[in-house]
């Protein structure tokens, strides 16, 4: 089970988590512009990294607050953790839907 | 009390309390043992050599081993509703009338049924490596056939056949320095660990601490070693800090040193707990297992584990036989030639592969007269149920063959050893990989990648000495890392170091032609042979290895077997052993009952149970109940010898003739505040909510990103930034948290606020022609005239006395008013509804009315007539998409397999037998089955009887359904009979809505 250092709460057990995939999904500002191909790439098209990864996670049994992990997926090393709107260190920010 | 004497007990010796006799029953005979024995030793101690049968050829076995690894003395403890199947003997405590049976014999061990028949091999006529892949692939239909006879003749023990009385319970725990195991390794790393100041647990699965220390003679600062573990543990008990877990074992290591640790309490009130232990530092200390050797006919009841012999004779000062051997490719196994010689019983000699021996126990037990065969195995042992002596030739200069002539030594007991495997179980399981060290001839720990550090024997350490200071300096590191002064942790335990030869690696004994079966795995009967078939095979992964052959299959998870069996495989591909590796190391160590991991989380503490305001008075008046996720719901309220459709045949006409009542108090609530909640509600829902007056409502669909129904339900502007909205009874907590996503991740600059308050509220709906009138009699403020409070309005005042918000909408198509009160009024509510009503003939309904009517005017309920992949014009709900703004999933509906035209479609279907009630979930077909498989058209979603039209009514989603219509489906149905039903719009009732809006 891993340990989550929620940005508000601080480390807490996975079961008070819930996970919400890869973050900085922007969601577009005009859909109805976008073709079925570009918009089926924001809707199902997800990375699937062996390392590092970004994604949201939620303290649903906690502050109910969403936030960005960066997590390795081959470790499960938590390398960072940072607020919706932060970078994370590497110019990343924004929102991300789900 | 007469007590059985115990005919193989030595007269003195052992960590037995004879001032504590204890009865035991093991397959309906009754013996005698001490406190402070194992079921195994107690057994030994009365002479039960003969213990199981083995799971495919029903071989007889007896006890191999004394610890976890166990194989053969698998057993059923206790009885009734108590009783624990695939104990191991070796691990239960002995403890008052304790009664045990073997799991693996049928009708008894001593006369077995598939023994005599030659065992399952012989009723399944050929049972090579692979049998099951072979056997079953083909045809499937005869699996039924076999499957009878193999669960009936190899079944691992029976699950109790009622609830667990027995108390379980969890605990969470966090602490600085786990140490898992309590020998010489692990006890010194504690001691160290807690002397700097760090909370640290140790925890062992046996009931006294001392691991490898207990049958040994061994000395640690210059007294016997087993005067050093009292005093260590009683250091440790000292220690405010330390917890001591006996009967713990360390059963899982996850992820961010996250273990689960299983304690016993044998006879105590809770049964079990187990521990969730997040440590910053873990010291495995988990020990070694010996392995056996793999030579024909290696499983008669009498070859035993030489630490396993040691065991018996000096910890529980049992005989495990009257004349012993041993097998050994390695100095260590010698002590147990010594402890049997000590304790008068003679030795017929020992058997050593190595053609020169001379350490220091080797020469002991020169000494002591004992001949050593050097260069020679093991090749048969004699004796079906017990061993009856062993045969012994010499290896060829190759080693790869025996020659010569054989000898035969005659014994009773044979001990075996081929050198120690580190219990690296725990170490895999964090992740590591371990590694092969062809020195030592073990795996042993690779590199840690949690905050973990082997040591002693798991570490490949075998020499007390090094265990010593190894386990000493790890609990002494692992308090530093965990921030503490490692300076504390004061002087090491000394031992004087003792000098070993090398093992000479013996995977598998030569053997000569016609030899038995040399067997790696007991349990399972795995033996070399289904080894080397499965790689001719091309079998070549181990992983692959171990499916085909069960290699490691059995509750034991292969702790004896699987390292030789590895070797073995990896000599046959030639790959070498450290190239073939092993296989995954899974939790549980040992096996654990699923009460332990379900604790007190079982009946009605399983899952929250949520109960509306008003819930008893549906008790009191015999509503029958349904769940509606963590919901109880009144199903309907059957009268005296109703039936379940009499009952709601009854309360339809109610509510249409008259007036219905209905606790609504589970639909979902969301308060929804701040200056943008408009435009939020805009994104949320397909259609327009800034237009909305104050004071009235709107029903809204929320979509997926994805354009599928997700949610429906009706929302009212209380203010111009606050929103009342419902949701369904299913979808609430999951419509709150999409939103608050929303809210939190996209659009941040929203100034909105959600707030649950279903529970907040009670709500009771009053349905029917007749509500009208009962409204007016309980609430006087507030004009109930069609004009004045209209369809999609709701009015605040006072209703029965109590502040109230009345809400005009219908999901009956009848007149239909809701009310809303603080939950804490709710009952009293509906008991001035009640009265109000009576003159009116109100009638209670429950959930299967409030379907049928919903159906009757074709309201889709969500979950129900939709499954995620339904749009809304496949509802034919195009009129609730806003065409000026965006929203939630608005593009995803032009997406190209949204706008195909035979896209499943909600249509009404009417049987042409009224009476028929089409069964939900029903396929639909164009025409009447004439071969298989026919094309299905889509399936059905809802369908009831309606008492009101006299004729059944069902919603279906069919394809291309809105061009169908006057149509004809079919509905092949279970029982044989295909339906026809008319495709019809899915309003049935009152479709221009006049009942409602009256």
């Amino acid at each position: 089970m891993l340990l989550i250092p929620c940005p508000w709460c601080g480390p807490r057990d996975q079961s008070e988590f819930s996970y919400g995939g890869q973050a900085h999904i922007v969601r577009p500002a005009e859909p109805a512009a976008l073709g079925d191909g570009e918009w089926a790439d924001y809707l199902f098209m997800r990375d699937n990294p062996m390392g590092a990864h970004r994604e949201q996670w939620c303290h649903s049994g906690g502050c109910r607050r969403w936030f960005n992990v960066k997590r390795d997926t081959v470790t499960y090393r938590i390398l960072a953790v940072y607020k919706i709107g932060e970078s994370g260190g590497e110019g990343e920010g924004g929102g991300g839907a789900p | 009390m007469s007590y059985p004497s115990q005919g193989r007990r030595l007269p003195e010796g052992g960590l037995i309390d004879r001032g504590s006799p204890l009865l035991f029953h093991f397959n309906g005979r009754t013996c005698s043992g001490y406190a402070g024995d194992t079921l195994a030793s107690a057994l030994l101690a009365n002479g039960v050599t003969l213990v199981g049968r083995s799971f495919k050829y029903h071989r007889p076995r007896g006890i191999v081993g004394s610890g976890a690894e166990e194989p053969n003395a698998i057993v059923q403890v206790g009885e009734g509703a108590l009783t624990v199947p695939n104990m191991r003997a070796t691990q239960t405590e002995l403890h008052k009338d304790l009664v045990a049976a073997s799991v693996n014999a049928w009708p008894g061990v001593s006369f077995d049924l598939a023994a005599a028949a030659g065992g399952l091999a012989k009723i399944l006529p050929l049972m090579p490596a692979g049998f099951y892949y072979k056997t079953f692939m083909w045809p499937q239909s005869f699996w039924r056939h076999y499957e009878r006879i193999i669960r009936k003749a190899a079944g691992l023990g029976r699950a109790p056949g009622a609830p667990d009385p027995q108390r379980r319970d969890k605990i969470n725990i966090h602490c600085d320095v786990l140490v898992a195991g309590g020998g010489p390794a692990g006890l010194a790393a504690a001691l160290a660990a807690g002397r700097c100041g760090a909370r640290v647990i140790l925890a062992d699965e046996q009931f006294i601490f001392g691991g490898s220390l207990l049958p040994g003679d061994a000395a640690i600062d210059r007294r016997p070693a087993r005067d050093w573990v009292g005093r260590a543990v009683d250091e440790l008990r000292a220690m405010k800090r330390v917890r001591l877990l006996p009967r713990t074992t360390v059963c899982g290591y996850f992820d961010h040193n996250f273990l689960s640790l299983l304690e016993r309490m044998p006879g105590q009130p809770l049964a079990e707990r187990l521990w969730r232990v997040r440590a910053r530092r873990v010291v495995l200390a988990a020990g070694a297992i010996e392995r056996p050797l793999v030579f024909p006919n290696n499983d008669r009841p009498g070859v035993m584990l030489a630490s396993a012999v040691s065991q018996y004779v000096r910890r529980y000062a049992v005989r495990p036989g009257t004349c012993g051997a041993l097998f050994t490719n390695n100095d260590s196994g010698y002590t147990a030639v010594l402890d049997l010689l000590d304790n008068g019983i003679s030795v017929a000699g020992v058997v050593d592969p190595r053609t020169t021996v001379h350490g220091p126990l080797p020469g002991r037990v020169r000494e002591r007269g004992v001949k050593i065969h050097t260069g020679c195995v093991v090749t048969n042992v004699a004796g079906r149920r017990r061993v009856r002596g062993v045969q012994v030739m010499t290896l060829s200069q190759a080693g790869n063959t025996v020659t010569g002539k054989a000898a035969t030594l005659q014994c009773d007991l044979l001990a075996v050893s081929g050198g120690w495997s580190p219990a690296v179980h725990l170490h895999a399981q964090s992740g590591a990989r371990p590694v092969f060290d062809e020195s030592r001839a073990c795996f042993v720990p690779g590199e840690s990648v949690q905050a973990e550090q082997s040591a002693g024997a798991a570490n490949g350490v075998f020499d007390l000495a090094a265990c010593l200071a190894e386990g000493h300096a790890a609990g002494a590191a692992a308090a530093a890392a965990a921030g503490f002064s490692a300076a504390g942790g004061g002087e090491a335990p000394s031992a004087e170091p003792a000098e070993q030869a090398p093992l000479m690696p013996l995977w598998l004994a030569p053997a000569p032609p016609g030899h038995g079966k040399r067997f790696v795995d007991y349990q399972n009967d795995t033996d070399a042979a289904d080894l080397q078939l499965a790689v001719r095979e091309n079998y070549r992964a181990m992983e692959h290895v171990k499916r085909y052959t069960a290699l490691g299959f059995g509750t034991d998870q292969g702790k004896l077997g699987n390292i030789n069996g590895m070797a073995i495989v990896a000599a046959e591909t030639g790959a070498g052993i450290a190239a073939t590796g092993t296989t995954t190391f899974r939790p549980p160590y040992t096996p654990l009952a699923f009460g332990a991991l379900a604790g007190r989380e079982r009946g009605q503490f399983f899952d929250p149970l949520r109960k509306t305001a008003i819930h008893q008075w549906h008790v009191d008046h015999g509503a029958e109940f349904e769940n509606v996720g963590q919901w109880k719901r009144p199903w309907f309220y059957p009268r005296p010898g109703e039936r379940m459709v009499d009952a709601v045949n009854r309360e339809c006409l109610a509510a249409r003739g008259a007036v219905g009542i209905l606790d609504a108090g589970t639909l979902g609530k969301i308060d929804v505040r701040g200056p943008d909640a408009a435009e939020f509600l805009n994104r949320i829902y397909t259609n327009a909510w800034d237009k909305l007056k104050i004071g009235a409502c709107r029903y809204g669909l929320m979509l997926g990103e994805d354009g599928m129904v997700m949610d429906d339900g009706v929302t009212a502007r209380i203010a111009e930034d606050r929103f009342h909205m419902t949701t369904t009874t299913g979808g609430a907590a999951h419509v709150l948290a999409w939103m608050e996503r929303w809210l939190q991740t996209e659009w941040p600059h929203l100034r909105v606020f959600l707030t649950s308050v279903t529970e907040r509220w009670a709500t009771v709906s009053l349905a029917g022609p007749r509500s009208r009138a009962v409204m007016e009699t309980l609430c006087g403020g507030i004009d109930f005239a069609a004009a004045a409070f209209p369809l999609m309005a709701f009015r605040d005042g006072t209703v029965a006395g109590i502040a109230a918000r009345v809400f005009r909408i219908s999901f009956s198509g009848e007149l239909c008013y809701e009310v809303n009160v603080a939950a804490g009024h709710g009952r009293a509510l509906w008991d001035a509804c009640m009265e109000a009503g009576a003159v009116h003939g109100i009638t209670p309904y429950g959930t299967e009315t409030m379907h049928v009517l919903r159906a009757e005017k074709g309201y889709i309920i969500v979950g129900q007539d939709t499954d995620g992949s339904v749009t809304p014009m496949d509802l034919g709900m195009e009129w609730i998409l806003s065409k000026k703004k965006d929203f939630l999933g608005k593009r995803s509906l032009s997406r190209p397999d949204c706008v195909r035209k035979d896209r499943k479609q909600l249509v009404g279907l009417r049987t042409m037998d009224p009476q028929e009630v089409l069964p939900e979930g029903a396929q639909l077909t164009d025409s009447r089955i004439v071969s298989r498989p026919a094309p299905m058209v889509g399936h059905v979603t809802s369908s009831y009887y309606s008492a009101c039209l006299k004729h059944s009514i069902a919603l279906a989603l069919v394809k291309g359904g809105r061009a169908r219509m006057g149509g004809t489906v079919y509905a092949p149905l279970v029982d044989g009979r295909t339906v026809a039903a008319e495709v019809c719009s899915p309003v049935f009732y009152d479709p221009e809505g006049a009942k409602q809006n009256g």
